[in-house]
């Protein structure tokens, strides 16, 4: 597959947005992507973590990106999607503003984190990416699904 | 040769065969005389043997080989069972587990040679029982497990096999039918052969190379007898080898070129039968077929004949089962569960758009597919219970033996069927509160000699179903629980008051035991095991959805009672709302619902309580629990609006903003990340494609 990258191979980002921020996921991460829908709220867990919603008949958690990483909150909107990761046999939705293309960068164009980012999203963010004068920070799946089932 | 396709139809035969070997072990140290059983130990072992030689795996072969050695002397009565006996048998049986499990996780049965066992069983056929302990730890029950009887049957069967197949003339025996069959045969100028087929022991789908072989068999002649039955060699009941007698006009050349053409075949012998050989004079075959000809067979071989048909009954259970993947009736399972969602979703739509009658008849049609379809899935996913049931028998025997008590276990109901994936939990938390009846409750010898109790301790295991639930209930006519005991243990670890304590009924104070690290902390009182990890059991069968109780009579005996739902998957269902979300609340666990007035409600030690029919129940207000921004607040209500649900046999009332009605609804898993959510037991889609959520009434009911 394409996932062994070699040093000089391209990898591709889906981007969206929150607030003015605009943030990338590795493919190969996202299962599908939908558009916002009614949500169940679950009692007594974080607030970034909205509820439940039905995937074809999959219970499937959904988390505000917003409230997580400490943004103002936003009503949906049409442009409002649910992007469901997976990772590990877990699948996990994340409300953004929206989506909106899919991109391709090199390993090594990545920056390192630097304090760009505010600090609740520093935790989750492996690099970030450049395309000419567009600044897209690249998240850290995997940290932030594993986190959600180490809660307990 | 790969073997590897073979070894997980090995692994799971092996299991079966040493289940059985288990079961047969037990029988059999109850009583040594009964050679059914013998055999029938004899005859599994061996078939170990040639699977585990067919397959590579050496070291268990050898094992069996001892195994069968020691079998061999207790069959010719050269020795006599007696418990150390069977401990060696044991031994064996789980050394050969070790191999099993080996062989599954690595494909190799390992490296260990269990010298020690080879020795004892070496030891056993030198000088006779190492140090023959007088008693049998186990007695005999008067009232013999039906199983018991049908092993019995394996003896005269077995008997007529060997006949059958070893008798003088080389043929196998007939009836007068089969004479007269072949009779008209030879006058019309037919042949009969009787056509032996011998299969490579290696190979493994015998069934199927038999079915080749009568394939071929049939295309050119008529079979019109067989033995073994046809029916036991298509179950594979038959040992490499069978026979079967046909009627042809072709030549016994062809037979064996045709037969010897098919794989794994190693053997074949072809036997013309003449008139002769059966004593029918040539007179007799010019004679008229309706006249009775002389019968072949002397009564005795009638005897045995008719022993050979009874063979299909002694046979084991398994009968005609298919082996299932579990995850493929899971697939079936969801897609029924999608259609009971559509079936709600209709539901719903047809409420809206009021009647039509065409489209509310089709509506219900649906409805009975959907709950036909629904009844028969689960079925296939119930297993009998006897499935766990089995291995608890040899665990009381083992530590009757190790604690030098006297204890039977009577089963009963082993045939109540659960949901396979209750089977597979429920083992741990039964073999927890059998091993605590074992050990705590029944008492020595000495002891019960003293209170004049029966010198043997029993424990029952009973299972039945009870409406929508299957009870299994663990007792024991052991020392029972010393409440008091536990009343001041309450005290000491300043769980709660004296008063409070004193106040509690028996039943409340019992049920302390189930409480994480209650009696783990203090070991040295003879309460101590009594109720160790016995939270942790409590949490698993309520994890299962069910519940568990004890009663007990201090000096007579306790009871466990363990209630687990009968399905898993799909359950009937109150809706109600809160707010505006809606919340289902399983309809098994609820008793009642009531509309009280506000006054009703008082407090008693800073709680709120309901009176019912002079019943103070708690209540719990769900809107607040379940953090509900947009519940109805009481002043804008005419009445406060309860459901009382039953948890074991405490009540406690939830309010609810309103009903919605009663529903079929499919559980579904909140998944990784959400398990474990508090007072959430799971999750359902509604109709409309909604979620709404299971509430757990365990964690809830006060």
């Amino acid at each position: 597959m394409a996932k062994q990258v070699s040093a000089k191979e391209h990898k591709q980002y889906v981007v969206f947005q929150i607030d003015d921020q605009e943030f990338g996921v590795d493919i190969h991460k996202v299962s599908i992507i939908e558009k916002f829908m009614n949500i169940t709220r679950v009692p007594t867990t974080p607030d970034y973590i909205k509820g439940v919603v039905n995937l074809r008949g999959e219970i499937i958690p959904v988390m505000d990106l917003r409230t997580k990483f400490g943004l103002p909150f936003k009503e949906a909107d049409d442009d409002t999607r649910i992007i469901m990761l997976k990772f590990n046999e877990i699948t996990l939705g994340v409300i953004v503003d929206s989506v909106a293309e899919v991109v391709d960068f090199a390993e090594e164009e990545m920056e390192s984190v630097t304090s760009i980012t505010n600090d609740r999203t520093l935790d989750y963010v492996v690099g970030i990416g450049r395309i000419d004068q567009r600044l897209i920070t690249v998240l850290n799946i995997e940290k932030l699904i594993t986190e959600l089932t180490e809660r307990e | 040769m790969d073997m590897n396709q073979y070894l997980d139809i090995f692994v799971e035969e092996s299991r079966e065969h040493l289940q059985s070997l288990n079961s047969s072990l037990l029988e059999l140290e109850k009583d040594p005389s009964d050679k059914g059983v013998l055999n029938e130990i004899f005859r599994v072992a061996h078939t170990l043997k040639g699977m585990s030689g067919t397959m590579g795996f050496t070291r268990m072969q050898r094992l069996t080989h001892h195994m069968e050695d020691v079998l061999e002397a207790l069959r010719s009565d050269r020795i006599s069972a007696n418990s150390d006996i069977v401990d060696v048998l044991f031994k064996c049986l789980d050394a050969l587990e070790t191999y099993v499990n080996n062989i599954l996780s690595t494909g190799n049965e390992g490296t260990k040679e269990y010298k020690a066992i080879i020795d004892a069983l070496a030891g056993i056929l030198k000088g006779g029982a190492p140090a023959k302990s007088a008693k049998v730890s186990v007695k005999k029950s008067k009232a013999k497990p039906p199983k018991e009887n049908e092993s019995e049957k394996d003896d005269p069967a077995e008997a007529a096999e060997e006949a059958a197949a070893g008798s003088d003339s080389g043929l196998v025996e007939f009836n007068q039918y089969d004479i007269n069959i072949m009779k008209k045969a030879f006058e019309s100028g037919m042949n009969v052969f009787q056509i032996h087929v011998v299969f490579d022991k290696g190979c493994l789908l015998k069934a199927a190379r038999a079915f080749i072989v009568f394939q071929v068999l049939e295309k050119n002649a008529e079979i019109f007898k067989s033995v073994p039955k046809v029916e036991d060699i298509e179950d594979e009941k038959f040992d490499f080898e069978f026979t079967v007698v046909v009627i042809t006009p072709n030549d016994r050349e062809l037979f064996e070129q045709e037969i010897n053409s098919v794989a794994e075949v190693v053997g074949v012998n072809v036997t013309p039968i003449t008139a002769e050989m059966l004593g029918i004079s040539p007179d007799e075959l010019q004679g008229a077929s309706e006249k009775d000809g002389v019968s072949a067979a002397s009564d005795a071989e009638d005897g045995i004949v008719q022993a050979a048909q009874d063979q299909p009954k002694k046979a084991h259970r398994t009968g005609k089962t298919v082996r299932v993947d579990i995850d493929r009736l899971d697939v079936l399972m969801n897609l029924v569960s999608e259609l009971i969602i559509i079936k709600n979703g209709l539901e719903n739509q047809m409420s809206a758009k009021d009647s039509n009658a065409a489209w509310n008849e089709s509506i219900e049609y649906l409805e009975r597919v959907t709950t036909n379809l629904h009844d028969a899935v689960m079925k296939v996913r119930m297993v009998p219970v006897e499935a766990v049931f089995n291995r608890f028998p040899r665990m009381i025997r083992d530590i009757a033996r190790e604690l030098g008590k006297d204890i039977e276990l009577k089963m009963s109901g082993v045939d109540t069927e659960l949901d396979r994936t209750v089977i597979d939990e429920i083992g741990d938390p039964l073999i927890h509160i059998l091993r605590n009846s074992a050990d705590h409750g029944i008492e020595t010898r000495e002891e019960r000699a003293k209170l004049n109790k029966p010198s043997v301790g029993s424990i029952y295991l009973r299972a039945y179903q009870d409406g929508n639930n299957v009870v299994i209930e663990v007792a024991d006519d052991g020392k029972g629980i010393d409440v008091g005991k536990i009343r001041k243990k309450i005290i000491e670890k300043g769980l709660e008051s004296a008063d409070i304590v004193n106040s509690l009924s028996e039943k409340e104070v019992v049920d302390y035991l189930f409480r994480p690290n209650f009696s783990t902390a203090d070991k040295v009182t003879d309460l101590s095991g009594r109720g160790v990890g016995m939270d942790v059991v409590k949490t698993k069968i309520e994890a299962l959805g069910g519940s568990v109780e004890v009663e007990t009579q201090f000096g007579v005996g306790s009871r466990f009672i363990i209630r687990l739902p009968l399905t898993l998957a799909i359950i009937q269902a109150l809706l109600v709302r809160i707010g505006s979300e809606k919340y289902a609340l399983p309809l098994s666990s609820i008793r009642e619902i009531d509309n009280i007035k506000f006054d009703e409600v008082k407090m008693v030690r800073d709680r709120e309580v309901i009176m019912l029919r002079d019943m103070v129940i708690p209540l719990v207000r769900l809107n607040e629990v379940l953090e509900v921004k947009d519940a109805i607040p009481d002043e804008k209500k005419k009445h406060l609006t309860v459901v009382v649900v039953k948890k074991g046999d405490k009540l406690t009332a939830f309010s609810v903003d309103s009903l919605i009605g009663q529903q079929e609804i499919v559980i579904k898993s909140l998944g990784k990340i959400m398990q474990g959510v508090k007072y959430i037991a799971g999750a359902t889609i509604l109709g409309d494609g909604n979620v709404a959520l299971i509430i757990d009434n365990n964690s809830l009911a006060l």
